[in-house]
C-alpha cells in the first residue's frame, strides 16, 4: 500500500512510505511532525499551508506527498537557522505583521520567494505576491510594511546571501 | 479532507502515460497541476481508482512558435504564461488572462491544458482559446486527432476528450503583424471565479478587420464563442458603430444565469461593455499601442 518517497526537507533527506492519497500538508505535519505549516481552509483558498517546493510557493493541501518525491521542500522551520530569526521573521515581529499568527508561516514563505526574485519590491509587488495568502487579522498593512522592511534588511546585510542559501540547501 | 484511496502512477514518458490510460480506461484520471482535480478528489466529487501523474514527463512543458503555429504543451503552468515575453508581445489575450487566473500560488502549479480539459464554464483559458481559434491535439495510444476549441466543449465540465486520451498540445495560429487582443474579467475579489469575462482577438488587415475572435466566460453552460458578433466585424472598418453593434451581438449570445454574483440583465450588460472595451483595447494594440 505504501509508496516509498524521499524528500529533502529543509536541507535534510527524509524518507518514508506513504499512502498515495496522503496530502503533502499531512505528510509535513503528521509524518515529519513539523507543525509550523498550518491547515486553514483545506480547500486551496487561504494559503496557510504554503510551503516552497524547489523554491516555488505551493499550497501543500493541494498536492500529494508522493508528488514531492525527489524534490526540495522548505517549511517555515527552515527560516530561523541556528536559533537566529530570519530577517523576514524579525521584520514581521518588528512591524506587527501578525496578530493571531495563523497565516504567518505561509505569508513568510511566500514573501521569501518574492524577495529572492525581487530584492526591492514595491507595495504593489508585495500585495500582488501575497494575494493567495489570506489574513483575517492585520488588514495586510503591517504585513506589507514587514516585507518591505525585510527586503531592506536583506539587501543591506552582507550575511543574507549565506543565510538564504542555508534555507535552500 | 482525504480523497478516496487510489493507485498512483508517475510515468516518465508520454508513451508510458498513454499506455496506462489505454489499459485503465475510465478508472483513471490524468493529474497535471491538480488545482481543480485535487479539491474535487478531496470533496469526493470524483474518486478514480487510478491517478496518472504527468508532472514527471518533462518534455510536455513547452511554449514555442514553429511552422506558423504557437504550440503549448500540457505541462505549461499559468505562471509560465504570465511571464512569457512571447505571449506579452503578440498574444495579448493570453498575457492578459494569465495573471487574472486564481491566485499567484495556484498559478505556480495549475496548467493551461488542465484547466481547458477540466472545462469549467467559469474557466478562463477555454474562452481565450475560442477567441484565438485554437486547435486541440488529443493523443491516445493508437494515434492523435485534432479538434477545434469550439468543438471540444460539450457542456459544463464536459468535453469530447476520451478517457484514453491526453490533451497533448494546444495549437494557435501564429500571430501576424497587426494582431491585438484583450481579456477583461470581472471578479469579486482576487482568486474568485469570473462573474463575467470576455476574450477578444483581432487580426487587422489593411485598416479593416481580417478576422475577429470573441469568447465569453461564465455566461453559459460552457465557454461560449460569440459567433454573430465575430462575423459582424469581418472585413469592416472598426469604427464606433461597428464596435457597438458587435458588443450588442455578443451580449445577445450570452446565456447567463442569475446567482449571487449578479442578475441576468447585469451580466449581459457586462458582456456588452467588456466586448466594447476589449475591442477598443485590442484595436489599439493591433496598431502598435497599449
Amino acid at each position: 500500500m505504501g509508496q516509498p518517497i524521499t524528500v529533502t526537507v529543509n536541507g535534510e533527506k527524509r524518507s518514508a512510505e506513504v499512502e498515495p492519497r496522503l496530502l503533502l500538508v499531512h505528510f509535513i505535519r503528521e509524518t515529519l511532525r513539523l507543525t509550523g505549516t498550518h491547515i486553514g481552509c483545506d480547500t486551496t483558498h487561504c494559503g496557510a499551508c504554503t510551503v516552497l517546493l524547489d523554491g516555488t510557493p505551493v499550497k501543500s493541501c493541494t498536492m500529494f506527498a508522493v508528488q514531492a518525491d525527489g524534490q526540495q521542500l522548505t517549511t517555515v522551520e527552515a527560516l530561523a537557522a541556528g536559533g537566529t530569526l530570519h530577517p523576514i521573521q524579525e521584520a514581521f515581529k518588528q512591524e506587527h505583521g501578525l496578530q493571531c499568527g495563523f497565516c504567518t508561516p505561509g505569508m513568510m514563505l511566500t514573501s521569501l520567494a518574492l524577495l529572492e526574485e525581487k530584492t526591492d519590491p514595491t507595495d504593489d509587488d508585495i500585495r500582488w505576491a501575497i494575494s493567495g495568502n489570506i489574513c483575517r487579522c492585520t488588514g495586510y498593512m503591517n504585513i506589507v510594511k514587514a516585507v518591505k522592511s525585510a527586503a531592506a534588511q536583506m539587501k543591506a546585510s552582507a550575511a543574507v546571501p549565506a543565510a538564504t542559501a542555508a534555507v535552500r540547501s | 479532507m482525504l480523497p478516496a484511496p487510489f493507485e498512483y502512477h508517475a510515468p516518465k514518458t508520454m508513451d508510458e502515460a498513454l499506455g496506462l490510460l489505454d489499459e485503465l480506461g475510465e478508472d483513471a484520471k490524468v493529474l497535471a497541476g491538480g488545482q481543480s482535480l485535487i479539491p474535487l478528489l478531496k470533496l469526493r466529487f470524483a474518486s478514480p481508482a487510478h491517478l496518472v501523474d504527468i508532472n514527471r514527463i518533462k518534455e510536455l512543458d513547452f511554449i514555442e512558435e514553429r511552422d506558423g503555429i504557437l504550440r503549448i504543451g500540457p505541462l505549461v503552468r499559468h505562471k509560465a504564461a504570465e511571464r512569457s515575453s512571447l505571449l506579452a508581445s503578440r498574444y495579448h489575450v493570453m498575457a492578459d488572462a494569465a495573471p487574472q487566473i486564481a491566485d499567484p500560488i495556484i498559478r505556480n502549479r495549475g496548467t493551461i491544458a488542465g484547466s481547458v480539459a477540466h472545462a469549467d464554464p467559469s474557466g478562463d483559458w477555454g474562452t481565450v482559446l475560442l477567441a484565438l481559434d485554437a486547435d486541440l491535439v488529443l493523443r491516445s495510444k493508437s494515434g492523435s486527432r485534432t479538434v477545434k476549441a469550439r468543438d471540444f466543449f460539450s457542456g459544463p465540465f464536459s468535453t469530447v476528450l476520451q478517457p484514453n486520451e491526453i490533451l497533448s498540445e494546444i495549437r494557435i495560429p501564429a500571430a501576424k503583424p497587426q494582431t491585438g487582443g484583450a481579456y477583461l474579467k470581472l471578479e469579486r475579489k482576487v482568486g474568485d471565479f469570473a462573474t463575467v469575462a470576455v476574450a477578444v482577438h483581432l487580426q487587422m488587415d489593411d485598416g479593416k478587420v481580417g478576422s475577429a475572435g470573441i469568447g465569453l466566460t461564465a455566461v453559459g453552460p460552457q465557454n461560449l464563442e460569440a459567433e454573430k458578433a465575430e462575423a459582424s466585424l469581418e472585413g469592416v472598418r472598426l469604427d464606433d458603430a461597428a464596435i457597438k453593434q458587435a458588443a450588442v451581438l455578443a451580449a445577445e449570445a450570452a446565456e447567463p444565469k442569475a446567482d449571487q454574483r449578479g442578475s441576468v440583465e447585469y451580466k449581459r450588460n457586462v458582456v456588452r461593455v467588456f466586448t466594447e472595451r476589449g475591442l477598443k483595447r485590442a484595436y489599439e494594440r493591433a496598431r502598435g499601442g497599449g
